[in-house]
């Protein structure tokens, strides 16, 4: 299909793009990488009148660490992402996730911005985001603001985010000492839509046969209406010495905590189920001798 | 405010394939039917239109993108190379020669797209193994072939690269 | 690059079989296709690439519901964008083109009713066309769509296959008086006795198929160019069957066959998909005649979802007797299958059934059988043929039915089947259903695929990985296929489809070749087989054929590409023009070198003496002799450097393959994910003119049969609107999760033609999803679990393990 008809104009400035916002309102939309926007267009799924293309901002591009914290630039790319050091040093949960974010050319052009805004419940970022505790980034011609990942996620296709914000970068800890991340998601071809998928990372305390996690953190994404923590199963993971015993907990209390949606050929018992075996999988991950 | 009997344009200014192409758009108007339209290369195709089947591939400022996902707009200013180009690298001729080989395309629609991308592959995954090639492509649907022949053709030319066929033209395997 | 010809070293199958020419140097050999050369570098002429002086654009608007009475169209709105040329509905479109009824008369009792390019009171699928909008630019014409203003009422739709035949079910056209379109009964006799035998051990299911679709790579797209100058309409088509569009448009609007040309040029891909006539065809056409000038139609991705035609939509109970020493006695299946709200002109829609009725329990020895079929209407998109038609569910049930009753009595599947399948020195024979069988090779091709996969080591591997907690499966899965057909398939039922194709050969003043074929090309290599057979006989070097299909104006009048004919039926008619051009040179040769003909040869591009291989005269030589020379030729001879010859299959109703493929896939019973390990195919298709072009055949038809095992599904809402229709929700295979797939070749010639070749472009469709459903089966089997239901998805198989 054809998209409906638009304009289009390349903002020079974050103020700039202000401007545009307030003198357009809901009739404007920001293009970044565009993958999922065009898409949408091309469906003729919307139709704005104007289309802001915010991808010359240098100020929003870019990854560095500083004081702890890995900075992210909105602009960058999933490529970007998949491919630096500084990411697979500090935050290798984002590194894990890059490669099933769709396909090499989407992801050369996608950003975590973009995705981090849309906030569909089946991306990748905002579970890594959750499950990391970072900070979303946003300005305004009103100034800056700082959200944490836990207070972004509003439900489907739904942040915090005001209208007239702009979201300029996510902050996140950097890998701390005996902290382990992993990811990883069900999807029924590479590069779908994850069926279940789940973001994890703890810190991990391993003496001889024992082991012990700490600081658990589980994000599912493509369960329900925005990415979620398992809080329960968290709980009871940190609880004591990580015995089976204690899975099976943290598998009962994960089944009795979710509760979520359906999609067209996967019904939520599955969804469960499909959730719980990855909890199982990332717990053994996590608590997996290092490799050399 | 938009109303449809408003068409904004754009005058953009495109290197497609090294030739420059200066236009005047509609800015609705995607970079692949910028490309057949406007440029008059109709090699790239239209499979979905919304950025699934990749027979739309094409290479922007050397990365692949999905030609439906991009604006002429966008393009403005930057750089397309698609299979028609008309001094085809060293590597783009051994995929084709090999896809000829190895009867790696039926009925032709998604090759040129999957060219570009597996093109991309060999310049930057040299060590790729035959799993990592169907990964690579799997962003490309070919109904056709069932994709065993075109694993083997790349596998071939990337045999033929570590072998040191390319070694005289050799392009720094890009980061 | 090496010169294909000069390449000793490429897999050569010819050498197998008797030659069936002199100097046989290309048949049987793996060539690549250089003529798709230019594929690799985009240039290729499919119809979207075509630009013409004032060509339009049209877009459909097309039902959004199921099934509805239209009660309003508005137009002026849409009218009056600029860049719009016209806005068209039913009543006017009706007026330049007749309706159409898709019955055949050999379906006894098959029933449907007219139909219309646009609907004319009601729509009665979603995705029906309605309204036309044509435009300057497809862009244009998509605007104008969103000004149309149309009023419906909805309408009570008929949605579910097994209450379509209830008395309080609405009827889609009360004046057929149900909602059957068809049905067939076919009983040998003797099934009750065998099932009720005290040394009988039966096994029962009931398998559902998903309806899926072919989701071409290219959309379906035509230009519809009528000139009013010379009153002559010529459609740029992606179509198999130029031919019989050139008829039907003829019927449809009042014409003569001179008047209508069909250009078939580049097809990006067809499946089936592309040789049924949609309204939409017809519509477009009836616009350039109305507008007077070419009118493009360029179907999006969206729409091909509802308005390409849906196959394989069966629900089927089945069950198998065998004796307790393991023989196979008696199969019986009730086929209930849904198609849309007409049959789909011109092949009907009762075919796919009717194979099924044909086709279960093909292989077997059996003979005792019982089929039940009923084909009824529904408010969804119109079926037909698709790649395989029928043969995937009638070789699915029969090979899980085969499995099942082989698990009951503990015999190995390979071993049951071995001792079940008719013997390759039976042949000829009837199967238990009536199909006429020439020669197959079941038992070779079970003995091959047993040993390429390993079978052995597979099941060792099997039961030392179940102890540590992993489930691999292997399923086995023999198969018959239906190539060749003869005019028993569409001619006896009154459909003007060609069951004979011809060959036009033509030697160039330089030498070179022309060959002119009315079967076309869809990317499956016929114009480079033709080029092979033409090559051998006629005595020249492949680079020096040249092969031209997909024009009614240039090759002869015949069927075009469909049920695997391209290389048995189009190929047989070029070896027969081929070989008596060969004679036509040796007669001219003889002549101008004033010799006995019976003395020299044709033979890489030049007569040679017989004897002493002392080469006597390029053809080059002899053409310009020929052609511009004719002073120096006596009178009473003049040369025929020009033969056309015609074939049809003539001695069976269908000449019939088999094969026999193993899938290996591992089932991770946590999630009911499934893994692909590997795949066998070993394939009989007679001759094989170039095994390399065979090998892909059988591999594309093997995912596409894949996709519908275990991923493609039309889903429809309760409502009747389909939920999926876009390519991130209905899932075509994609590269990630296929196999490796390992070709082997038995080569049992048809005596029906000299070349001996069958088809080959379906098999591989056809037992992918028997093979893979049981190997996923055999994976489950220590759990006791099942899954019979295509597309067997992660939710069922983790219904069928008991975990949700």
């Amino acid at each position: 299909m054809k998209s409906p008809v638009f304009d289009y104009v390349r903002a020079t400035s974050p103020q700039h793009v202000f401007k545009l916002l307030e003198r357009h309102g809901d009739d404007a939309r920001l293009l970044a990488g565009g993958q999922t926007l065009l898409a949408t267009l091309n469906l003729r799924l919307s139709s704005p009148a104007l289309l802001i293309d915010i991808g010359g901002l240098a100020g929003l591009r870019g990854i560095s660490v500083q004081g702890g914290m890995l900075r992210i630039g909105a602009l960058t790319t999933h490529v970007e992402i998949e491919e630096s050091s500084q990411v697979a040093q500090h935050a290798p949960l984002l590194a894990m996730a890059a490669p099933h974010i769709a396909h090499r050319a989407i992801r050369n052009l996608g950003t975590i911005g973009g995705t981090l805004a849309y906030a569909d419940p089946a991306a990748e970022w905002p579970a890594c985001v959750l499950a990391l505790g970072g900070t979303l980034v946003l300005q305004s011609s009103r100034g800056e603001r700082r959200l944490a990942a836990d207070d972004f996620f509003l439900g489907i296709y739904s942040t915090a985010m005001a209208a007239d914000e702009l979201l300029v970068a996510v902050e996140l800890p950097c890998t701390a000492q005996g902290e382990r991340q992993t990811f990883d998601e069900l999807a029924r071809r590479r590069g779908d839509y994850a069926v279940a998928g789940l973001a994890a990372c703890a810190r991990v305390d391993a003496h001889g046969d024992a082991c012990r996690l700490h600081d658990v953190r589980l994000a599912f994404l493509s369960l329900g209406d925005r990415p979620q923590r398992a809080r329960q199963a968290e709980a009871v993971l940190q609880s004591g010495p990580l015995t089976e015993a204690r899975i099976l907990d943290a598998d009962a209390a994960l089944r009795a905590e979710l509760d979520p949606f359906a999609d067209l050929t996967h019904s939520a018992a599955a969804k469960k189920q499909l959730a719980a075996t990855l909890m199982r999988r990332a717990i053994k991950a996590l608590s997996a001798p290092p490799a050399a | 405010m938009n109303t449809p009997t408003d068409h904004p344009t754009r005058r953009v200014s495109v290197i497609v394939n090294g030739t420059l192409f200066l236009r005047e758009i509609e800015c609705r108007k995607h970079l692949v039917d910028f490309l057949r339209d406007d440029c008059g290369m109709k090699g790239s195709h239209l499979g979905c239109e919304h950025g699934v089947c990749g027979a739309c591939t094409v290479r922007l400022d050397g990365r692949i993108v999905r030609g439906c996902l991009v604006l002429a707009a966008m393009a403005d200013g930057h750089s397309v190379e698609t299979v028609e180009t008309p001094a085809p690298s060293p590597r783009l001729r051994a995929l084709q020669d090999a896809f000829i080989e190895h009867n790696a395309l039926q009925c032709g629609y998604c090759t040129p797209g999957m060219l570009m991308a597996v093109l991309d592959l060999v310049e930057r995954r040299p060590q790729a193994n035959r799993e990592q090639v169907r990964e690579w492509i799997s962003g490309n649907y070919c109904r056709c072939t069932g994709y065993h022949a075109i694993v083997d053709a790349v596998c071939a030319v990337l045999d033929q690269q570590r072998a040191g066929r390319f070694a005289a033209n050799a392009v720094e395997a890009r980061a | 690059m090496n010169h294909p010809t000069e390449l000793p070293t490429r897999r050569d199958l010819g050498a197998e079989l008797p030659a069936v020419t002199e100097d046989q140097r290309h048949i049987g050999v793996a060539i690549p296709r250089e003529g798709v050369r230019r594929l690799t570098q985009g240039r290729g002429q499919f119809v979207d690439d075509i630009e013409l002086p004032r060509l339009a654009h049209v877009v459909f608007w097309r039902s959004p519901v199921a099934h509805m009475r239209i009660t309003r169209i508005g137009r002026s709105a849409a009218a009056a964008l600029p860049g719009v040329i016209a806005v068209v509905t039913g009543p006017e479109i009706a007026a330049v083109c007749k309706p159409w009824v898709a019955t055949l008369a050999h379906l006894a009792g098959i029933k449907s009713a007219p139909q219309y390019p646009l609907a004319m009171e009601r729509a009665t699928w979603q995705g029906e066309p309605v309204v036309a909008v044509v435009a300057e630019t497809r862009a244009i014409a998509e605007d104008a769509l969103a000004l149309l203003e149309i009023d419906w009422e909805d309408l009570p739709a008929v949605l579910d296959t097994r209450t379509a035949l209830d008395p309080d079910t609405p009827l889609i056209h009360p004046e057929l008086g149900d909602n059957l379109c068809f049905e067939r009964k076919l009983d040998t006799g003797g099934v009750d006795e065998a099932f009720a035998r005290a040394d009988a051990v039966v096994f029962e299911e009931t398998y559902v198929f998903g309806r899926h679709t072919g989701v071409t790579l290219e959309p379906r797209c035509q230009i519809a160019d009528w000139n009013p100058g010379d009153e002559r309409l010529t459609v740029h088509h992606s179509f198999q069957a130029p031919h019989m569009m050139q008829d039907l448009y003829c019927r449809q609007f009042d014409l003569q066959e001179s008047q209508v040309r069909v250009l078939c040029r580049d097809v990006g891909g067809s499946f089936g998909i592309k040789v049924h006539a949609y309204p939409d065809d017809f519509a477009t056409v009836a616009l350039s005649i109305l507008l007077r000038r070419p009118v493009k139609f360029v179907a999006d991705r969206i729409e091909s979802f509802t308005s390409d035609i849906h196959a394989r939509e069966h629900h089927i109970k089945a069950r198998i007797a065998a004796t307790k020493s393991g023989e196979i006695i008696a199969f019986e299946i009730d086929d209930l299958t849904g198609i849309g709200p007409y049959s789909m002109f011109p092949r009907t829609s009762g075919i796919e059934g009717n194979q099924v009725v044909n086709l279960t329990g093909g292989p077997y020895r059996h003979k005792h059988y019982r089929a039940a079929l009923k084909v009824v209407f529904q408010n969804k998109t119109p079926t037909c043929q698709y790649r395989g038609v029928g043969h995937p569910i009638a070789c699915a049930v029969t090979e899980a039915l085969v499995d099942g009753v082989a698990m009951k009595l503990g015999i190995d599947p390979i071993a049951f089947r071995l001792a079940n399948v008719i013997p390759d020195d039976a042949y000829p024979a009837t199967g238990a259903s009536g199909i006429k069988l020439e020669v197959l090779s079941h038992e070779a091709c079970l003995r091959e695929a047993r040993q390429v996969c390993d079978y052995e080591a597979l099941r060792r591997e099997q039961s030392e990985l179940r102890k540590r907690g992993v489930f691999r499966g292997i399923g086995v899965a023999a198969l018959i296929e239906l190539t060749n057909p003869s005019a028993a398939f569409y001619g006896v039922g009154g459909a003007r489809i060609a069951s004979q194709d011809g060959a036009t050969l033509r030697l160039e003043p330089s030498g070179v070749l022309t060959v002119m074929s009315s079967v076309g090309e869809q990317g499956q290599g016929a114009e480079a087989i033709f080029a092979q057979i033409a090559a051998d006989a006629v005595g020249v070097a492949i680079d020096h054929v040249r092969v031209i299909t997909g024009d009614t104006d240039a090759t002869p009048y015949g069927g075009g590409t469909w049920a695997s004919r391209g290389a048995g039926i189009g190929g047989e008619a070029v070896l027969r023009a081929g070989l008596v051009l060969r004679a036509n040179i040796l007669a001219t040769a003889a002549v101008i070198l004033q010799r006995e003909a019976g003395g020299m040869r044709v033979m890489r591009g030049a007569i040679h003496d017989a004897d002493s291989g002392e080469r006597l005269l390029d053809l080059a030589e002899l053409g310009r002799i020929a052609y511009f020379r004719s002073d120096t030729l006596p009178k009473t001879f003049t040369p025929e450097l020009m033969v056309t010859r015609h074939y049809a299959q003539r001695d069976y109703p269908f000449i019939f393959t088999n094969g026999v493929q193993v899938s290996h896939v591992e089932v991770d019973t946590d999630t009911g994910f499934v893994r692909l390990l590997k795949h066998w195919a070993v394939e009989d298709c007679g001759r094989v003119i170039n095994p390399m072009l065979v090998d892909e055949q059988m591999r594309g038809a093997i995912v596409q049969g894949i996709g519908g095992a275990l991923f493609e599904e039309c889903l429809y809402d309760t409502d009747g609107t389909l939920r999926n229709g876009n390519m991130a929700d209905y899932l075509v295979p994609m590269a990630a999760e296929m196999p490796d797939i390992v070709v082997s070749h038995v080569q049992s010639p048809t005596k029906s033609s000299l070349l001996g070749a069958k088809g080959a472009g379906e098999a591989g469709t056809a037992g992918a999803p028997g093979a893979v459903m049981n190997a996923i089966n055999d994976a489950l089997s220590p759990f006791g679990a099942r899954v019979s239901s295509q597309p067997i998805t992660p939710e069922k198989i983790l219904r069928a393990l008991g975990k949700i």
